[in-house]
């Protein structure tokens, strides 16, 4: 039987991960998969979580995640491209639309 | 709930308030081509509504200080807001000049708007309903709500259909008065809250206040009056609108909206804090004084002849303050009658300023000179309005002056002293102006000009006939306040006397 | 209805009914109105008068005018013996003028508008004349003001007589801040504004002092004071007579009625009026006399080198005037009235003998381009002719007797500065002497100095101006004769010769006197003496040899400088008042507290928050991760105080 903090410990570090991802990496994309991973960190401690403690409203709040994910990342994609189309780039530090 | 106590039979009120803003839905069904129906709706109805406000003079009961033509209605229960409205010997007057004055401002804009004549008319209506609003509510929710719908029209006549600096006069019209309206709001809300949760004023009036609190909320719905009367140092919006906005807006803004500030310190201020407005008598009495002063000697430099009037106005609205703050009869009812008068004359003397406007397009006194040769009905009717103005005998001006600055004197000498000294300065610049203007030799700008057609003559007539109606008889006006002003100052002057040992030991320990 | 609203109303009327109608439908025959109704009003003046000497006198409220709080006042009207001289006088002068007006404004663009203000100054003067209480007369004192001010700026085309018109106004209102004050310091004394109350009370106050702006002051002292501000504004006594010399601006006929015969003298008429609150109060008669006495030296000097001939009679006016306030001040008040009475006549006379000069060359008014008149204007000089002997003090005409009472009471009268103003009333007896002859030889004597057209142009008035001119030289002959000095009626055989001082003591009581008859005949003979003296030494210079005045004002350059330029009282005025007036508003109201100060405040907020949202506006990058590296901060910061508090 592998350990509660096991988990939380690979759920702390992939979400960690993903934070570090999005905050250096420029490339869109690479951010948006970061994003992602942040998400399945949170999915993988919600699992844990419902298995330690017999309760399975864990899963059911994980399949919703996924759901979710998949049409945030549907959507996602979708405004990344209409985005390239305009700027010809994915490059972050170029989308400053919204300077003050 | 409902009730209505008036001898009458009918909302007398409801009626004057709501048959102007029905005029100006009824206006919005026509086909904005057809100007000359536009212009014969709004006078037909503006002169209705005037016709149908004569009743409160004769009808009005001046036995008595209690609330007459009274309606009660409930209208949001679940915080205790009520349809209340409601006319004692303060605010009688100033229906009847709201009135009165709608129809001139509308006899007045016959010619001069061309432009989007629907619109402007639509807000003259409104504006009037809203104007009659606010001297009849005696609901605080009702009164603010009447009070900002004020604001909308007047913010429109100046920036659609004002000068060239239309906008930056509009804006700060506009900014000057929601600031202190937004601290009155706060303070409706303390009081309502105070009070157990009621916005009925007269129930509010019946109560009393700690001292403490009484300071602030004075100061908070002072700002919100200050600003409407204008009182020193936050004047300088009133100029700029005035310049700025069309004859009719002068008008209004002059004869009736900057009315609502003193009529606001005399219906709230007085009577909710009286101890906090004791306390605050010096000060106030300074500040209308320094008015006084200040705008009399600042109109003689003026080149510009809406400008010049817009100062006097300071200086003006100086006296009614003053006379206010000296509480004491002659000060209370020569404020009340000063206010009137200053409607009239004021409010004429702009009529007569769109007049001569509309022929020259000009309003710089340097552009005029000799127009008496010219126009020499006109320069009768000006100089009558000057004279007034000035404070000449026999003109209603004087009646007001007089007691204002004999209340003055009697509350404090330095007062009245001060304060007739605004006399002598103003009989300077109104003499110099009318002499730039009317005398000394013709100025080939003016030399074409034609003298006044009856519509204008019109216009300019009821305010003659009451300069010297107010003058030479005053009775029926001054009539209208015994009762209410004596009410008033008992309330003022008999606060709890705790509470004013309370305010001297603050006063010493300041000192 | 009472008759004697009739003398008021009947020229408000004429006045309505002239300004009304005046340009369409009455036009050329507005004088009919007005003389009509003027003269309506002399009738029942004198009818007035019949009855105030029968000892009826009227004391009655028409209606009430303002009543607020305590403060109660209603239009009344008092009929004494002091209004009925006055209603007696105004309405005598007022239809004189009118009838004379008809020829003089012959022809002018605005004749219904000039009678119709004539009319309402008639029907003004009368107001304040009649009034009961202090409130009616601060109405009557502006109403002839505002009058005063439409007439002196009746040729309004002209810049120099809207002017003159707008000073006499402004320089009027000054006296009426201190006259306003007085009337509501006697209502919080006395809790009225009526007459008798306020008279009776008085003496009871009178020794109270009241604390007014700091400073404890008697109370009678503080009244009569303030009073007397609105008297020497209305009456033009220094400070405040810059505004008469001006007011010649005005026609002719205006001249003579209300810048001579009547309004002026309204001041001396409040000082006789008040006299219960002014004999209550030393420091006030002293005043009153010293402003007097110093008025009438200063103005009498001055017109000795004018060459205005009607600025000339305006400064003899002031002169009089101060002769009035002088007689007041000493307590004389029945020779002040008397004064007044029959000044009304003889200085009309002499404006609307200037008026017919003046119609003659065609608006000159320079005496030094006249000359010789004589033989073109036989009536005009006779009657300027008795005027002047009448103002000069020449034995047997009105001014005689007038003039040596006051100089009499002043000298035998108890005030303590009565030896020093008798002193300068005999000089100015003098001086007026000479400016009056010297008026009359340079006007009507010797040589014409003017053009040729002009001297083509010269001609006798219309009958409608010389007839009021004799009428009035009956006055100014014939009208001292009510007031005839005991001292001389004994001698010519008339028993209680002054029946005018007996006439007025009901209202004005009788002036103390202390003095020998050997002393009253020196009096009155060192007054002739100057008198004479005065009219001899005019005679030598202007008659004889014309060299002397001319070899004076060279030797005496200085002081014929200061004299021509009035003391540059006008100047002084102009830099002291109105200059720093004008330029504190220009440029520190307008140009620092409203500019910069306020607007700067209030444009200053806006401003400023726009200028931090400046600044805070820089926060937002637009850069993705930035945003993100400050909420994962944020979360971090959270997270941490949920788990570490």
């Amino acid at each position: 039987m592998v350990p509660l903090n096991w988990y939380l410990m690979l759920s702390t570090v992939v979400f960690m991960i993903g934070v570090f991802g999005f905050l250096t990496r420029k490339n869109i994309i690479i951010m948006f998969i970061s994003v992602e991973l942040m998400l399945n960190a949170v999915n993988i401690s919600l699992v844990s979580f419902s298995h330690f403690l017999q309760d399975l409203r864990g899963h059911i709040l994980v399949f919703f995640i996924i759901t979710v994910a998949a049409a945030e990342a549907a959507i996602g994609l979708a405004l990344i491209i209409a985005l390239f189309r305009n700027k010809t780039t994915a490059h972050v530090d170029e989308m400053t639309e919204m300077k003050g | 709930m409902e009730h209505i106590t008036n001898n009458l039979g009918y909302p007398i009120l409801s009626t004057l308030i709501f048959l102007p803003i029905a005029g100006a839905v009824l206006l919005l069904f026509i086909r904005r081509s057809n100007g000359t129906l536009i212009k014969w709706i709004s006078f037909i109805v503006s002169v209705i509504t005037f016709i149908l406000s004569m009743p409160l003079f004769t009808h009005f009961d001046k036995s008595t200080y209690t609330m007459q033509f009274v309606e009660k209605h409930a209208w949001i229960p679940s915080w205790n807001v009520m349809y209340y409205v409601g006319l004692d010997g303060i605010s009688v007057l100033f229906v009847l000049l709201s009135t009165l004055v709608t129809i001139l401002c509308v006899l007045i804009s016959w010619e001069a708007i061309r432009e989007k004549t629907k619109e402007f008319y639509i807000s003259i209506l409104i504006m009037e309903g809203a104007m009659i609003g606010v001297f009849c509510a005696l609901d605080f929710m009702l009164f603010y709500l009447f009070w900002e719908a004020m604001l909308i029209p007047m913010y429109l006549l100046i920036g659609v259909w004002g000068g060239p600096k239309r906008i930056y006069a509009a804006v700060k019209f506009f900014l000057f008065t929601l600031v202190g309206s937004v601290l009155m709001l706060v303070g409706i809300v303390v009081l309502y809250f105070y009070a157990g949760k009621t916005f009925n004023i007269l129930e509010l009036m019946s109560m009393t206040y700690p001292y403490t609190m009484q300071v602030w909320l004075f100061w908070a719905f002072f700002a919100a009056f200050a600003v409407k009367v204008p009182m020193f140092p936050v004047h300088t919006w009133l100029p700029d609108a005035h310049t700025e906005a069309p004859t009719a807006g002068s008008v209004i803004l002059a004869a009736v909206l900057i009315k609502m500030g003193a009529y606001g310190f005399l219906r709230f201020s007085l009577p909710l804090f009286p101890e906090a407005s004791k306390a605050m008598t010096p000060a106030m009495l300074v500040l209308s004084v320094v008015a006084i002063v200040y705008g009399a000697v600042i109109c003689l430099m003026q080149t510009d002849l809406k400008r010049l009037i817009a100062y006097s106005s300071v200086s003006h609205m100086g006296f009614v303050t003053l006379g206010i703050f000296t509480l004491n009869t002659q000060g209370v009812e020569g404020g009340i009658l000063q206010m009137i008068n200053h409607g009239i004359v004021t409010g004429a003397l702009f009529l007569s300023i769109g007049i001569i406007y509309e022929r020259t397009h000009t309003r710089k006194i340097a552009d005029y000179g000799g127009v008496a040769t010219v126009m020499p009905v006109y320069a009768a009717a000006f100089m009558v309005f000057t004279l007034a103005s000035i404070g000449l005998p026999a003109t209603n001006g004087f009646i007001g002056e007089f007691l204002i600055i004999l209340g003055g004197f009697a509350a404090r000498q330095w007062a009245g002293v001060l304060a007739a000294t605004g006399i002598i300065i103003g009989a300077g610049y109104m003499l110099w102006l009318y002499q730039r203007v009317f005398f000394m030799e013709v100025n080939p700008k003016v030399a074409e000009l034609s003298d006044i057609n009856g519509r204008e003559f019109l216009a300019l007539i009821p305010m003659i006939i009451l300069i010297f109606w107010i003058g030479v008889y005053p009775t029926p006006f001054l009539g209208f306040m015994h009762e209410t002003v004596s009410h008033l100052l008992e309330r003022v002057n008999t606060g709890s006397g705790m509470e004013i040992e309370m305010a001297k030991q603050i006063i010493e320990s300041i000192k | 209805m009472n008759y004697y609203l009739l003398i008021p109303f009947l020229p408000l009327t004429a006045f309505l009914i002239n300004i009304l109608f005046g340009k369409k439908y009455v036009q050329e025959r507005a004088h009919w109105v007005s003389i009509l109704a003027v003269a309506g009003s002399w009738i029942v003046a004198v009818f007035t008068l019949l009855k105030v000497l029968k000892g009826e006198t009227v004391n009655e409220d028409l209606y009430t005018w303002v009543l607020s709080g305590t403060f109660e006042v209603s239009v009344g009207f008092l009929i004494d013996q002091l209004t009925t001289v006055m209603l007696i006088v105004v309405t005598t002068c007022s239809t004189l003028i009118h009838i004379y007006s008809v020829g003089y404004m012959h022809g002018d663009k605005g004749y219904y508008r000039f009678f119709a203000y004539l009319s309402l100054f008639t029907f003004c003067m009368l107001m304040l004349v009649m009034a009961n209480n202090f409130l009616q007369l601060y109405f009557g004192w502006e109403g002839v003001g505002l009058c005063s001010y439409f007439l002196i700026g009746y040729y309004f085309n002209k810049k120099s007589a809207s002017d003159a018109g707008k000073k006499a106004f402004i320089v009027n209102r000054f006296g009426d801040f201190g006259f306003g004050l007085g009337i509501i310091v006697i209502f919080l004394t006395f809790g009225t504004i009526y007459y008798e109350p306020v008279f009776t009370q008085i003496g009871g106050v009178a020794a109270q002092t009241i604390s007014f702006l700091g400073y404890e002051v008697n109370l009678a002292t503080l009244i009569a004071l303030l009073l007397f501000c609105g008297a020497i504004g209305k009456s033009a006594q220094m400070p405040l007579h810059v505004w008469l010399p001006d007011a010649m601006e005005g026609p002719t006929p205006v001249s003579a009625l209300i810048h001579a015969a009547t309004m002026v003298t309204a001041g001396v008429f409040l000082l006789a009026r008040c006299s219960p609150i002014f004999s209550l109060s030393e420091p006030a008669m002293v005043v009153a006399a010293l402003i007097g006495a110093i008025t009438s030296i200063f103005a009498a000097t001055i017109a000795l080198v004018q060459n205005d001939i009607k600025r000339i009679i305006a400064y003899s006016t002031l002169s009089q005037l101060g002769y009035m306030f002088l007689a007041c001040g000493v307590g004389a008040y029945t020779a002040g009235i008397f004064h007044l009475y029959t000044h009304a006549f003889f200085k009309a006379l002499l404006f609307l003998c200037a008026g017919s000069v003046m119609h003659a060359m065609a608006g000159e008014l320079d005496l030094q381009k006249m000359g010789g008149l004589k033989k073109y204007m036989p009536v005009t000089y006779a009657t300027m002719f008795i005027a002047s002997l009448s103002i000069s003090g020449v034995p047997g005409l009105a001014g005689f007797f007038s003039k040596d009472e006051i100089l009499w009471l002043a000298y035998a009268g108890p005030s303590p500065v009565g030896k020093f103003v008798w002193a300068i009333g005999t000089i100015v007896a003098f001086l007026t002497a000479f400016y009056s002859f010297r008026l009359i030889f340079l006007t009507f004597h010797g040589e014409f100095r003017g053009t040729q057209k002009q001297e083509h142009h010269l001609h006798e008035s219309p009958k409608s101006m010389t007839v009021p001119l004799m009428l009035l030289t009956i006055g100014a002959v014939a009208s001292g004769w009510v007031g005839i000095p005991n001292l001389l009626g004994e001698v010519i055989g008339i028993e209680h010769s002054n029946w005018f001082s007996g006439f007025m003591n009901p209202v004005l009581g009788h002036p103390e006197a202390h003095g020998t008859h050997a002393e009253e005949w020196m009096l009155m003979g060192i007054s002739v003496l100057a008198g004479l003296g005065g009219i001899g030494l005019a005679a030598v210079f202007y008659l004889g040899r014309r060299s002397i005045p001319v070899l004076l004002a060279q030797k005496f350059g200085f002081i014929y400088r200061i004299l021509w330029n009035k003391y540059y009282v006008d100047e002084l005025y102009s830099h002291t008042i109105v200059r720093p007036t004008l330029w504190i508003s220009q440029n520190i109201l307008m140009g620092i507290t409203d500019a910069k100060i306020i607007e700067l405040i209030v444009n200053g907020v806006p401003r400023a928050i726009g200028g931090v949202s400046q600044h805070l506006r820089k926060v937002q990058t637009g850069l993705l991760q930035h945003y993100a590296a400050i909420m994962a901060t944020g979360a971090l910061i959270i997270g941490a105080w949920i788990l570490l508090r």
